[in-house]
C-alpha cells in the first residue's frame, strides 16, 4: 500500500485551520524561523480516512481474530470502558497542581485514590502508585523503590538482583537501568526456578528477587513463600511481576505469600486495550516500610473526605509527568468496578479453564514440556514437527492463513521452539476448538506436506518479510 | 459478568476432557497455605450503573476551566478525523506487530509516524514511540552516556522541572551525575551553559521553547559541544516546530519531546507519547522500538520491527533500553493529527498559537503593575512578572473560572511572582481579553 506521503498532491489541502481573531504579530527573527515548511502530506480528508481506515484492516486485532498470544493476556476490551474511559478527556493535569486547582478535579483524584485501593486489595499489597506508564517502567520503578530502601538504611553493599531464566527480559533490563548486576538462576526439571541454585545465588549483597508467577511456563510455583522468605533472611526484597496476575483474581495474593513489591499490567489483567503496543499502565505496589519510598506526588484523602495532591519527599521523586497514563487507569477502574469481586475471580477460573483444555487438546501432537495442570497459559514445543523440518515460526505463519493470530513464538527462552498459548477468559470453547482444529491440521500437514507449512502465509498482503535486509539497509523513515 | 461466554454445559464437558472434577481442582497446584487472606471487593455494577458512577466522577473534573495553563501539557484542537480512525478497533485492540504479515496496519502506520518525526525535527532517524516527553528526555540522557562512554550530562534549569525531575531519577542509579545550569533571569544562561562543558561531558540537554516560553537559537552551544565531543540534546514542542527553527537545523544531535499536543487530549496526565530521532549513525543506540521498511519474497514492500538485538528481549540486562512497549496509539493520533492538517495547515496553526500569543503578551504586560519576563522571542507561551504572589493571584481568578496560568515559584526559587502563560489556538480574543480584565481585577480590586 501506498504511504501516506506518496498520496501527496501538492497545494492540497487538508482540515481546517481555524481563522484568527487577533491581529497578525511582527514575525520571528529569520535566525530563530525554519527555513521551509515541515513535509507533511497534502491530502484531503476523505483520502486521509481512507489511507487509515485501509491500513486498519491489514491489522489483525482480539476485535477480528483470536489472538491467543501467551504472556500478553488479549482478552476482549469491552466497549462500555472506551466510552467511560474518555470522558476525562478535557481535564488538564496541571490544573491538580494550582492553588485551589484540586477541588476542581475531586473527580479524577477520587478514581486514582479509588483504583490504588482496589488493586491494594486485589494484590494483597499495602500502598499502590499508579505513576508507571507500562510494565517494565513499574518494574524499573519497583527496583528503584527497594534500592532506596537499602540505601536509607545505610546498607551499600547490596548490588545484586536475581531472576530466574525463564523470567520476562524486561526484568534484567529494569533492574540493570536501576543500577544494578544480574545473576540468573536457571530452571529445575520440574519447571520453576531451581530452589537449590537459587539458595546458593542469595546472600547479603543481594538487593532483591523478581519472581513471575505463575512462571512463564504457565506453571504455579508451589515454594514461591519459600524463596520470599529465603530472601527475607538475607536482608533482600523479592518483587512480583504481575505479568501473569489474570490466573490468580481472589485465589492468592502476592502480598499475602511474602512479596514486598508488585506491579501490574492494567492492559492485560485489567483489560484496557493494548493500542497496537500501548499505552499500557504498570501501577506497583508496596509492603510495610516501603510505602515511604514510593515516588512523588501522591494522592491522599482529606480529613473531609476529598483528596489532595502531596509531595512524598522521602520518595524516589517522580517517574513520570503526572499521575500514570490516567485514560488508561480510567477503563481499567471501570473494569475492576464493574466485575466485582465474583466476576473478577470468575476471570481466573474461566482463564485457568480455557488454558487446561486447550492443553489437554493439543498434548497429544505437540510436546508438553511440563506436563501438569497449567494456569492461564501452556507452552508447547515443536520439537516433534522439527523432525520434519517444520518450526514453531511455520505453525504460526500457517495459523495466520487460517485467521488466527499465532501465539507466542520462541519464549520463553528455556523451552526449545515453544509454543506459548494464553486463551484467556474471555473467549468460547467453540472458537478454541476451531483455533485446536487449525493446530492439529498443521501437525499433520508438518508429516504430511511440511511445504505447505513453510510457504505460509499466503493470504496476507504481504508474505514472509526480509528481516535481514530491513536490519542492512536500516531504511526507518521514507526520503 | 467477566465476559466469560462458557455455560454450565461447556464447562462440564471441557472438564470432562481436561480429567478434573472441578474448577477449583485445577487450582490444587496452589498449597492451602497461599491462598488469599482477604479479596474484599464490592459486588460488580450493570453498564448503566457504572455509566452513572463514571459520569459524576467526570462532572467533578475542570473540563469547564478556561486553561491559560500548559507546561509541557497543552489543550490544542484535535480534528474529529483522529477520533474515529484511532477509534478504529483494528488499531487498538492489536497487540505489538510479532508476526508482521497480520500486523502491517500498525506496522507501515508507525514507518509513517517515524518518518513524521524525522522531519519535524530535522533528524534521520526516528524509534516508534516512548512513554512520554519526560521519559523521552531520561532516555536520550542514558543514549549520550552510552554513545560517549562518559558520566555527566549538563542539564538546563530551563528545561521543563518535571521532566529534570525524571533525568536525575533515572541517572541516579547508574552513578551517572546531571549538573543543573540555572537560568539567569527566565532564560537559559547560554555563557554558563557553554562554559560548563568539558572533556567528561556525555550530553548538554536544553528546550526551546523552554519552560518560561522562550524560543532559542542553539547553534553556538552545538558548536561547543561538539569541540568536546559532546552531544547536544534538544527538547522540543512538536507544534511550535511549524514556525521555529528544528533541532535538526539547530545541530542537535538527539532531539525529543513531549507528543500529547500532537491529537492527544490533555486526559489528567496521560495516555500521551514521548518522541525520540537522532542522526543515522546513531541509530543503534536508540532505546524502544523502531520500524523498518523490507520486501517479502515477491519484492513487495513491507515493514518490521528492526533492529531488534538492541531490545531487552533478545539483550535482557544489557538492552539499550528496559522498554517494552510504546505508545502506538497515542503515536497513530499523532500520526494521524500532522496527516490531517498537512504541510499548509501545519504551518498556519503554529503561526495562529504565535499571533494569540504576541496578542495576549500585550494586553497582559499592559495591566497595572505587569511587567514581562520573556523580553525575548517567543511562541505561545511567556512569562510575566505581577506585583505580588502569583500562587494567590491564580487562585482567585480560577473562582472566575479561568486558570490564568502556572505560577513559578513552585518550581523556581525566587519566582514567587512569576506566572507562566499560555495560549493556543484555542483561546478566543474575548476569553485573552477578559483574562486581562481579571487579572487587573484580582491584582487591585
Amino acid at each position: 500500500m501506498e504511504l501516506i506521503f506518496e498520496r501527496s498532491v501538492s497545494g492540497r489541502a487538508g482540515v481546517r485551520v481555524p481563522l484568527s481573531d487577533v491581529p497578525k504579530a511582527a514575525p520571528l527573527s529569520e535566525a530563530l524561523r525554519r527555513q521551509e515548511p515541515v513535509r507533511l502530506p497534502e491530502v484531503s480528508e476523505l483520502d486521509l480516512v481512507r489511507h487509515y481506515t485501509n491500513l486498519s484492516r491489514r491489522n489483525f486485532s482480539v476485535d477480528t481474530n483470536f489472538y491467543p498470544l501467551g504472556s500478553c493476556t488479549m482478552k476482549y476490551n469491552s466497549k462500555i470502558n472506551e466510552n467511560v474511559g474518555g470522558l476525562f478527556a478535557g481535564c488538564h493535569p496541571v490544573l491538580a497542581l494550582l492553588p485551589g486547582g484540586e477541588n476542581l478535579v475531586q473527580g479524577p483524584l477520587s478514581l486514582i485514590h479509588g483504583l490504588e485501593r482496589q488493586l491494594a486489595e486485589i494484590t494483597g499489597m499495602d500502598e499502590v502508585t499508579t505513576q508507571p506508564l507500562a510494565g517494565a517502567h513499574g518494574e524499573m520503578t519497583g527496583i528503584m523503590v527497594i534500592a532506596a530502601y537499602h540505601k536509607a538504611r545505610g546498607d551499600n553493599k547490596r548490588k545484586y538482583v536475581i531472576v530466574p531464566d525463564s523470567s520476562h527480559g524486561t526484568n534484567p533490563a529494569s533492574a540493570a537501568m536501576a543500577g544494578y548486576e544480574i545473576v540468573t538462576v536457571p530452571t529445575a526439571p520440574y519447571g520453576d526456578m531451581d530452589l537449590d541454585l537459587y539458595r546458593q545465588a542469595m546472600n547479603e549483597e543481594v538487593a532483591a528477587v523478581m519472581l513471575t508467577c505463575p512462571n512463564t511456563l504457565g506453571l504455579f510455583n508451589p515454594h514461591i513463600a519459600e524463596i520470599c522468605a529465603i530472601a527475607h533472611e538475607a536482608g533482600a526484597l523479592t518483587y512480583y511481576d504481575g505479568a501473569n496476575l489474570n490466573a490468580i483474581l481472589g485465589k492468592v495474593r502476592p502480598g499475602d505469600v511474602g512479596f514486598d513489591v508488585i506491579h501490574v499490567n492494567l492492559h492485560k489483567t485489567f483489560s484496557t486495550p493494548h493500542g497496537g503496543g500501548g499505552p499500557g499502565s504498570g501501577p506497583i505496589g508496596v509492603r510495610g516500610d516501603l510505602v515511604r519510598y514510593l515516588p512523588t506526588p501522591r494522592v491522599v484523602r482529606r480529613e473531609d473526605g476529598g483528596f489532595t495532591v502531596e509531595d512524598h519527599p522521602e520518595g524516589i521523586g517522580r517517574v513520570s509527568d503526572f499521575f500514570g497514563n490516567f485514560g488508561i487507569m480510567a477503563r481499567a477502574y471501570a473494569y475492576i468496578t464493574m466485575l466485582g469481586r465474583e466476576g473478577l475471580i470468575e476471570v481466573s477460573e474461566q482463564a485457568v479453564l480455557n488454558a487446561n483444555y486447550m492443553m489437554a487438546r493439543l498434548k497429544e501432537e505437540y510436546e508438553l514440556p511440563f506436563d501438569q495442570t497449567c494456569m492461564h497459559e501452556c507452552v508447547f514445543s515443536a520439537v516433534r514437527q522439527m523432525e520434519h523440518g517444520v518450526h514453531s515460526i511455520d505453525v504460526a505463519k500457517y495459523l495466520v492463513d487460517r485467521g488466527f493470530h499465532p501465539p507466542t513464538v520462541y519464549f520463553p527462552l528455556n523451552v526449545k521452539e515453544a509454543i506459548m498459548i494464553e486463551p484467556t477468559e474471555t473467549e468460547s470453547r467453540q472458537t478454541m476448538d476451531a483455533f485446536i482444529e487449525v493446530m492439529l491440521e498443521a501437525a499433520r500437514l508438518a508429516r504430511e506436506n511440511p511445504e505447505r507449512l513453510h510457504e505460509a502465509p499466503v493470504t496476507t498482503p504481504v508474505g514472509r518479510l526480509d528481516e535481514t535486509r530491513a536490519a542492512r539497509a536500516q531504511q526507518v523513515c521514507c526520503e | 459478568m467477566g465476559y466469560c461466554p462458557n455455560t454450565p454445559d461447556d464447562i462440564r464437558e471441557m472438564l470432562a476432557v481436561i480429567g478434573a472434577g472441578s474448577v477449583e481442582e485445577l487450582f490444587s497446584s496452589i498449597p492451602a497455605g497461599l491462598r488469599a487472606k482477604s479479596f474484599d471487593l464490592p459486588p460488580g455494577m450493570s453498564e448503566l450503573e457504572l455509566t452513572r458512577h463514571m459520569k459524576e466522577k467526570a462532572a467533578a473534573c475542570g473540563a469547564d476551566v478556561v486553561p491559560f495553563i500548559g507546561g509541557g501539557i497543552y489543550d490544542h484542537f484535535i480534528p474529529a478525523a483522529v477520533d474515529h480512525l484511532a477509534s478504529r478497533a483494528e488499531f487498538y485492540t492489536a497487540y505489538t506487530p510479532y508476526q508482521p504479515e497480520c500486523a502491517q496496519g500498525t506496522l507501515q502506520a508507525l514507518y509513517e509516524y517515524q518518518s513524521t518525526i524525522c522531519r519535524l525535527t530535522g533528524m534521520e532517524a526516528s524509534n516508534a514511540s516512548l512513554y512520554d516527553g519526560g521519559t523521552a528526555v531520561a532516555e536520550a540522557a542514558l543514549m549520550s552516556l552510552r554513545i560517549t562512554e562518559r558520566h555527566k550530562v549538563i542539564l538546563d534549569a530551563s528545561v521543563n522541572p518535571l521532566h529534570r525531575e525524571i533525568v536525575t531519577g533515572y541517572l541516579h542509579g547508574l552513578s551517572a551525575e546531571a549538573v543543573q545550569v540555572e537560568p539567569k533571569g527566565c532564560a537559559s544562561d547560554l555563557d554558563r551553559l557553554m562554559a560548563a562543558i568539558d572533556g567528561e561531558t556525555a550530553a548538554v540537554i536544553v528546550q526551546s521553547p523552554d519552560f518560561f516560553g522562550n524560543v532559542q537559537d542553539f547553534r553556538d552551544l552545538a558548536q561547543k559541544a561538539h569541540e568536546h565531543e559532546a552531544l547536544l540534546i534538544v527538547s522540543c514542542y512538536p507544534i511550535a516546530l511549524g514556525l521555529v527553527a528544528s533541532p535538526g537545523e539547530m545541530g542537535a544531535d538527539i532531539a525529543v519531546g513531549e507528543g500529547q499536543s500532537l491529537g492527544n487530549p490533555v486526559s489528567f496526565g496521560g495516555p500521551y507519547f514521548g518522541f525520540i530521532a537522532t542522526r543515522k549513525r546513531f541509530i543503534r543506540n536508540l532505546p524502544g522500538r523502531i520500524v523498518g521498511e523490507t520486501i517479502d519474497h515477491q519484492a513487495r514492500r513491507g515493514f518490521v520491527l528492526t533492529l531488534q538485538a538492541r531490545e531487552q528481549h533478545i539483550k535482557r540486562h544489557k538492552a539499550t533500553s528496559n522498554i517494552c512497549s510504546n505508545q502506538s496509539l497515542c503515536a497513530l493520533r499523532g500520526l494521524i493529527f500532522c496527516a490531517a492538517l498537512g504541510k499548509k495547515g501545519f504551518e498556519e496553526l503554529a503561526l495562529l498559537n504565535y499571533d494569540k500569543a504576541q496578542y495576549a503578551k500585550s494586553q497582559l504586560a499592559s495591566v497595572k503593575g505587569v511587567d514581562l519576563l520573556t523580553r525575548g522571542a517567543t511562541f505561545n507561551e511567556f512569562t510575566l512578572s505581577l506585583p505580588t504572589d502569583a500562587s494567590e493571584v491564580v487562585q482567585r481568578i480560577l473562582e472566575k473560572g479561568v486558570a490564568a496560568g502556572v505560577p513559578l515559584g513552585r518550581y523556581y526559587q525566587g519566582m514567587e511572582k512569576a506566572l507562566l502563560v499560555t495560549v493556543t489556538e484555542k483561546r478566543s480574543k474575548d476569553e485573552i481579553d477578559r483574562l486581562a480584565v481579571l487579572l487587573e481585577e484580582a491584582l487591585w480590586s
